[in-house]
């Protein structure tokens, strides 16, 4: 007589309670994956400050690019002022050198080669050649009130903008 | 009369203590001989039956179990390393160092290491090769396929996390390239990237959970895949041999069956 009222809709007990049960299951593993991805997720780092004190421009002769291994910058003073490039290529992140014989920056690892200074087309950071997918970031730089130079490696300032350069 | 050896090993199998820890007893019947096999934990992955022509060097040249004979040398020499290493950005160079120079065998076992390390991926794509090559691959045995591309990767994970170590100047570089190169995963690179190194630069936590994976996560990961990928062999029909194939598997691969007819002589 029962089965005549059951509506086809209808959970009897055992498939509620299995529902309820898988159910739950679920809800816990997404629980762990969301604990576990936040536990591997460092909140605090001991990383270097990105802020780099380059010390006082007059370190710096005109024409000159100095590469700080440590901090990963350069510091190039031209014609414009100072400007600070990044040194760290944008392939897979070796550390670039200055080649003053070839007038270029250039990278051991997969032979990127990058511009220092306006080459036709190209100018400061920008790829001559080599797998490099993007030119070499302009890090923001400025005179503090010490009369040193900072350079902050975690802001990008835009190629030849007034803004990324230092007068003295 | 004097006993042999035989005669020795056989009193042995039939004790007690013995009979307790391995379950089968003495007897070289060909039941007793399969309930060795079948009834010891260590032995039970295996096939209880052997054709003697899946043992011989030409049907594999033997390169999967070599390539677990690397894998046990890893294990074995890999732990007494882990005595003298510390996982920390100042003293793993140092320590590293110690093994080679200060530490009684340190410069054996380093090495002993780092070339099984080597023979390991050599041997691995070696014996994938050979199950290529065979047609060892095709069914009923695509699945343990499966598991030995999985493998493969255990293998050069394995490699890559032991690079770092060391901690100088080949291993952070080396590591910094690598992990670089998830960075192109689209959408998720640069996450993977931070997880990866637990921050945004190969430094100490790069380094521990480095040592973490490399010593705990994926030997353990490694050896529960062969683990199945053993079973899969006895429970797929064992080695493979071309010549003991059933007609119905070596009639799909005509092109293997000309050079293997030869080869088997």
């Amino acid at each position: 007589m029962a089965d005549e009222i059951k509506n086809n809709d209808d959970v009897n007990r055992r498939q509620f309670f299995v529902k309820l049960g898988l159910g739950s299951l679920g809800i816990a593993a997404a629980g762990t994956a969301a604990f576990a991805y936040q536990y591997l997720d460092p909140n605090v780092l001991y990383e270097p400050s990105p802020v780099v004190n380059a010390g006082k421009p007059d370190r710096y002769p005109l024409g000159s690019v100095t590469i700080d291994v440590n901090s990963g910058i350069y510091i190039i003073h031209s014609d414009e002022g100072y400007f600070s490039l990044s040194a760290v290529c944008t392939h897979l992140g070796c550390m670039t050198a200055w080649k003053p014989e070839l007038n270029m920056i250039a990278c051991p690892c997969h032979g990127s080669k990058f511009a220092v200074s306006k080459q036709g087309k190209l100018g400061p950071g920008d790829k001559i050649e080599g797998p490099a997918p993007k030119p070499l970031p302009w890090k923001h730089i400025w005179l503090n009130d010490d009369g040193d130079l900072l350079v902050d490696r975690s802001t990008d300032v835009p190629p030849l903008a007034p803004d990324s350069f230092v007068r003295v | 009369m004097a006993k042999t050896v035989d005669q020795y090993f056989d009193d042995l199998r039939g004790t007690r203590v013995w009979r307790s820890i391995f379950r089968s007893g003495t007897g070289s019947s060909t039941l007793k001989r399969a309930l060795a096999i079948q009834q010891n934990v260590f032995l039970h992955l295996f096939s209880t039956k052997v054709r003697s022509r899946m043992l011989s060097f030409s049907a594999t040249w033997y390169l999967g179990t070599l390539t677990l004979s690397t894998f046990l040398i890893l294990v074995a020499t890999g732990i007494p390393l882990m005595f003298y290493y510390h996982p920390s950005a100042p003293q793993a160079y140092a320590d590293t160092k110690d093994l080679q120079f200060v530490v009684s065998s340190g410069l054996f076992l380093r090495n002993l290491h780092r070339w099984s390390a080597h023979a390991m991926v050599f041997l691995v794509f070696a014996h994938m090769f050979k199950v290529f090559y065979r047609g060892a691959y095709r069914s009923p045995r695509e699945f343990n396929w499966v598991i030995g591309v999985i493998l493969l990767l255990m293998t050069l994970l394995l490699s890559y996390t032991g690079y770092l170590l060391p901690w100088d100047q080949l291993a952070y570089w080396a590591i910094t390239v690598g992990s670089n190169i998830a960075s192109a995963v689209p959408v998720m690179g640069e996450k993977i990237h931070f997880l990866l190194l637990g921050g945004n630069a190969v430094n100490a936590n790069a380094l521990l959970r480095f040592y973490v994976l490399h010593c705990m996560i994926l030997p353990l990961t490694a050896m529960f895949f062969v683990a199945i990928h053993f079973w899969r062999i006895r429970k797929d029909g064992g080695l493979y041999s071309h010549d003991s194939e059933p007609a119905t598997v070596r009639a799909t691969a005509p092109a293997a069956a000309t050079p293997n007819a030869k080869e088997g002589q």
